[in-house]
């Protein structure tokens, strides 16, 4: 197992898989009358969080929670970074009181890499965001969801929808699912795909209505007018209608297909609120599973010994009793 | 009353692998030990309305589902085995690289019940312990009883069986392998003596 999650691609398939089924069995723990399991008790994990989230960081926060370690939660507004502190300082400062897991979300893309790599801290890091860059534990949770609802990926066709030049999700999604073995399909208009994805693992349209038939999940993404600074296409409504999942566009979907959505909606925009709050949108289970894969996360990179050995691994666990 | 008997012709015969392993049970042996274990239980409770059978992984399930077998037929009613995955619960996590989960089952509410806790091997105790917390955050049962089929000593911690298969005196150099069907195409119990590996302790 890796030491840090940076990156989806870091992942290789038995990781991956791995990484799945133990969140498979950790989703249990959130339908038992005590919700804790006493696995991480003593060890801090830190949320630095540079840029707004709900959703990620409750739910790694929840996710440590349930796992008995001790959160300290950073925001950037209202700390030290408002005075000019640097990256590294504040990093050094976490070290300093001593945490085992940074989990980190910025604007900048390559934050948690620079974090791992100049060795500011001896923790963990994980990913939670940077920039456009990536997000391993959304792209995680994606596949946790499809592979409830579809089986295994290989061969699945997902179709990711939208604004693929400025998410992280997309990209994340992209890598892993290729790891997984299914069939990706990025569809977005031509201003909003990113330069260089013709080397992406992924097929591109232009045309969502074409790429609807053989979709077993649809993956709508937000269209993240803060990360925008020209026009990318004439106006909302034409956006919506070329681009937006309604009903009519729903029921062109294969029967078992399933809409996915990372949140948070713009509804109206890339979604119509009908097919949001529709039977077959998984959006809010994939708020569930979340929790589950984060915990199955901080248990791997956390959870054992620090170094590998690698000759202990292989001795059946129940030798011991 | 006889153990599922699917394994291909491997009978008891053990591995080739350590010239020094000598088979102390068979797979009668243990279907008969089985059998006894289940009505040993059956006894002590008068009764299997208030029970809860949870086999420990991978081997206690395997052996948690052919009592619950055994005590349909005795009971002649439908009776179900549950597993309990110990492993967020054990002691030595920080020793070694995180460990994949098992399967965690439990078949009905357990409080209020007499919860059967069945492991293959009891040996230092450790895995009850971890067993013994696991049940405490899942509810608060009546009374927790403990089924295994090999007791070989060497206790760590204050805990001891209800109902054993097989008392078996050994030395710490020793290991004791359980084989069953539906993990290692065949049923048996062997000992072997440890040459120089300091694995499992």
């Amino acid at each position: 197992m890796i030491k840090n999650l940076l990156s989806a691609g870091d992942l290789d398939r038995a990781d991956a898989i791995r990484i799945l089924d133990t969140a498979e069995e950790l989703l249990g723990v959130a339908s038992r009358p005590i919700k804790k399991l006493p696995t991480l008790r003593g060890r801090t994990v830190v949320n630095l969080f540079f840029e707004d989230s709900t959703r990620t960081r409750i739910s790694f926060e929840a996710a440590a929670k349930r796992l008995s370690a001790d959160v300290i939660n950073f925001s950037a507004k209202g700390s030290s970074v408002s005075k000019g502190e640097s990256l590294k300082d504040t990093a050094l400062t976490l070290q300093a009181m001593g945490a085992d897991a940074v989990i980190i979300r910025h604007q900048s893309s390559g934050a948690p890499h620079r974090l791992a790599e100049a060795k500011w801290t001896k923790g963990a890091v994980i990913n939670a965001g940077d920039g456009t860059h990536e997000h391993p534990t959304q792209a995680l949770l994606d596949a946790f969801t499809m592979r409830r609802h579809l089986g295994d990926l290989q061969g699945k066709n997902i179709t990711i929808v939208g604004d693929v030049l400025h998410s992280r999700v997309a990209r994340s999604n992209a890598l892993l699912l290729d790891t997984l073995g299914a069939d990706v399909t990025l569809v977005a208009p031509p201003t909003l795909l990113p330069v260089g994805v013709d080397h992406w693992p992924v097929e591109t349209s232009y045309d969502l209505d074409s790429s609807l038939e053989k979709a077993d999940a649809v993956m709508m993404l937000r269209v993240q007018a803060e990360r925008m600074n020209a026009s990318y296409f004439p106006s909302a409504r034409e956006y919506s209608r070329r681009y937006g999942l309604d009903t009519a566009r729903l029921g062109r979907l294969p029967d078992h297909a399933i809409v996915m959505h990372p949140g948070p909606m713009n509804r109206g925009m890339e979604i119509t609120a009908d097919v949001a709050d529709h039977v077959r949108s998984v959006i809010v289970e994939q708020v569930t599973n979340g929790v589950a894969v984060r915990m199955a996360v901080l248990y791997l990179l956390l959870g054992g010994a620090a170094e590998e050995s690698a000759a202990e691994e292989d001795s059946t666990p129940k030798e011991r009793e | 009353m006889v153990a599922p008997a699917d394994a291909p012709g491997t009978g008891n015969a053990h591995d080739t692998s350590d010239g020094t392993a000598r088979t102390v049970l068979d797979d009668q042996d243990i279907s008969r030990a089985l059998t006894r274990i289940t009505h040993e239980i059956l006894e002590r409770n008068r009764d299997s309305a208030g029970l809860v059978l949870l086999g420990i992984p991978t081997r206690g399930v395997h052996l948690a589902r052919r009592i619950a077998q055994r005590m349909s037929e005795v009971e002649s009613r439908e009776i179900t085995a549950g597993a309990l995955d110990i492993t967020m619960y054990r002691d030595d996590l920080r020793l070694k690289p995180a460990r994949a989960l098992e399967h965690t089952e439990i078949p009905d509410d357990i409080d209020g019940k007499v919860v059967v806790l069945i492991d293959d091997v009891l040996f230092s105790g450790r895995t009850i312990r971890a067993a013994l917390d696991a049940l405490n955050e899942l509810g608060r049962p009546k009374a927790v009883q403990l089924a295994v089929l090999i007791d070989r000593g060497h206790r760590e911690l204050p805990i001891r069986a209800d109902f054993v298969g097989k008392n078996l005196p050994t030395s710490l150099v020793e290991k004791v392998r359980v084989r069953l069907t539906e993990s290692d195409g065949g049923d048996s119990v062997s000992i072997t003596t440890a040459t120089s590996t300091g694995g499992a302790a």
